[in-house]
């Protein structure tokens, strides 16, 4: 239970808690993780359609510390970059940054399903990703 | 104030009262003796003071003082009924009946008994927390021997219907085995009246040290034996070996000679305040739930769930200053909420969003206030960052949503 000092900072002063209008085209929203597993992440960024930039990102999370810390961080590092740039935030970038034990590991690795689902939601909506033979649930 | 350190984990240990301390302290230095010295005074006076001890022990329950043998702590005493009778008794059948809210001493032990032959009945729970009667009669056969049975649940605080469940023990000869860690010294226990033949306690659960506890084993009307875990010098009646704790053993009878007499009122003071505390989340904040019935339970405990809202990320907002368990067991490499609260039919979604509050001797009508203050506070903070708090409010059906379970 012993946090770190970076996780217990994104948790007590969250950064871009928030919600977008999911259908606004140039929204993409990732929803990942169940109640039923303790841990919900809901990660959304705002994509400019000329530069391909995210402009903005905001997060709601169901989850502990290190869960809320792993969005909060992930929405920090997604403003600015384009969606090439974002696809290959990692989640061991987040570990080593937030220094998470091996138990949370889980909760980095949402983070980036959040990252890539939000990222996919965008290109699905503004028909950039072929979907032939695309299952997902 | 603000500052100083509230603690509701009493059902996890109490801290020592310092009566109990006080009591404890010469037998450290000024009477070092071993109880089993027979033949000089140091023996001699450890002798007297572990005597003295079981007799204020005995008359916390009721017992005759020949009833308690002295153990390590309620896990022992646990695992010595259960192993004990299983191995005493193994000529009169293999079966044994539990709960599947026990303790993991008791659970854990049957399934060590399982790989010795033992056959277990894990009798599920109501809503409520309670087994049902019917169900324990239905599930007693030839070879049954004993039904284990805890007399409140540490989680939750529900209280079992121990005296049925003794009348039907009785009406089948079966020896009956009540795990009372959370009981006993709390409020008033008799185990012959509720017709208990082996019952766990401690003493860190009551105020008094760790490192000791008791188990009582009924010596007429049945007289009941239980075959020694741990082998060596026959102390205890044969039934547990080892140097006696005497100064453990004088701290855990001065705590009971103290409960005797001031539980009653330690429990009507504690009943109100831990109503105050459900009352005052209640007011304050929408989607709260009591876990398991309020008809039957312990005066000092209560478990809350907070809907929408992760139980350990919820300790995250107050755990400098408010010490409490959750029933979300996140830091567990199996991601599993509590089985207590599963078994009592929550959702693992509600069970993630458990808080057990549990008060003690010390806990003060003050610190119950800031308790209120702060956990509100942190519960509207976490239901801020909550998605599916979001949702539930915008009204999206939550059952609905295809989660992607990981």
């Amino acid at each position: 239970m012993a946090y770190s000092e970076k996780v217990l900072e994104h948790f007590k002063n969250p950064r871009n808690v928030g919600t977008m209008d999911k259908d606004d085209i140039n929204v993409g929203t990732g929803l990942v993780g169940a109640p039923e597993c303790g841990d919900v992440m809901r990660l959304q960024i705002k994509v400019n359609p000329e530069t391909n930039t995210i402009e903005d990102a905001k997060f709601k999370t169901f989850g502990c510390g290190s869960a809320i810390a792993s969005s909060s961080l992930a929405t920090e590092w997604l403003k600015g970059k384009n969606i090439d740039e974002a696809m290959k935030i990692d989640n061991m970038d987040i570990v080593e940054e937030l220094a998470l034990p091996p138990v949370k590991i889980h909760c980095s690795v949402l983070a980036e399903d959040a990252i890539k689902s939000a990222i996919k939601d965008y290109q699905i909506k503004n028909g950039k990703l072929n979907l032939v033979a695309e299952t997902h649930s | 104030m603000q500052s100083k350190k509230i603690y509701l984990d009493n059902n996890a240990t109490t801290p020592c009262d310092p009566r109990v301390i006080e009591a404890m302290l010469p037998y450290f230095f000024e009477h070092p003796g071993n109880a089993a010295s027979r033949s000089h005074p140091f023996g001699w006076e450890a002798e007297d003071a572990v005597d003295k001890a079981r007799k204020q022990i005995a008359d916390l329950i009721h017992a005759d003082d020949k009833e308690i043998i002295f153990t390590s702590g309620a896990t022992e005493s646990d695992n010595l009924a259960l192993k004990g009778v299983f191995e005493m008794y193994s000529r009169k059948g293999n079966h044994i009946i539990t709960a599947t809210t026990e303790h993991k001493a008791v659970l854990d032990s049957c399934k060590a008994l399982e790989k010795k032959g033992a056959e277990v009945t894990y009798l599920k729970v109501a809503e409520d927390g309670r087994i049902n009667l019917e169900e324990l009669e239905a599930a007693i056969k030839p070879s049954t021997i004993l039904v284990s049975i805890m007399w409140a649940n540490n989680e939750t605080g529900v209280i079992q219907p121990v005296a049925e469940i003794g009348k039907i023990c009785a009406k089948h000869g079966i020896l009956f085995m009540s795990d009372a860690t959370q009981v006993v010294g709390k409020i008033p226990v008799n185990p012959r009246e509720m017709g208990i033949h082996l019952m766990a306690f401690t003493s860190h659960k009551m105020y008094g040290p760790k490192g000791i506890g008791a188990l009582y084993v009924s010596r007429k009307d049945p007289r009941v034996k239980v075959t020694a875990q741990i082998d060596g010098g026959g102390h205890e009646r044969g039934m547990r070996s080892g140097t006696l704790n005497v100064p453990g053993i004088v701290g855990f009878g001065a705590a009971a000679e103290i409960a005797s007499k001031e539980m009653i009122q330690d429990a009507e003071r504690l009943s109100k305040l831990r109503d105050k505390l459900e009352q005052g989340f209640k007011e304050r904040l929408e989607e709260v739930y009591v876990n398991g019935s309020t008809e039957y339970r312990m005066p000092h405990v209560t478990n809350i769930s907070f809907k929408h809202v992760e139980g350990e990320g919820l300790m995250m907002t107050f755990n400098q200053k408010i010490a409490l368990s959750s029933g979300s067991a996140c830091t567990s490499a199996s991601l599993e909420p509590s089985y207590v609260l599963v078994a009592l039919g929550l959702g693992d979604d509600l069970a993630h969003s458990s808080l057990r509050f549990s008060l003690g001797r010390f806990t003060t009508e003050e610190e119950i206030d800031q308790t209120l203050d702060a956990i509100s506070a942190g519960v509207n903070h976490m239901r801020d960052l909550s998605p599916i708090w979001e949702m539930y409010k915008d009204g999206v059906d939550l059952n609905s949503v295809s989660w992607s379970a990981h």
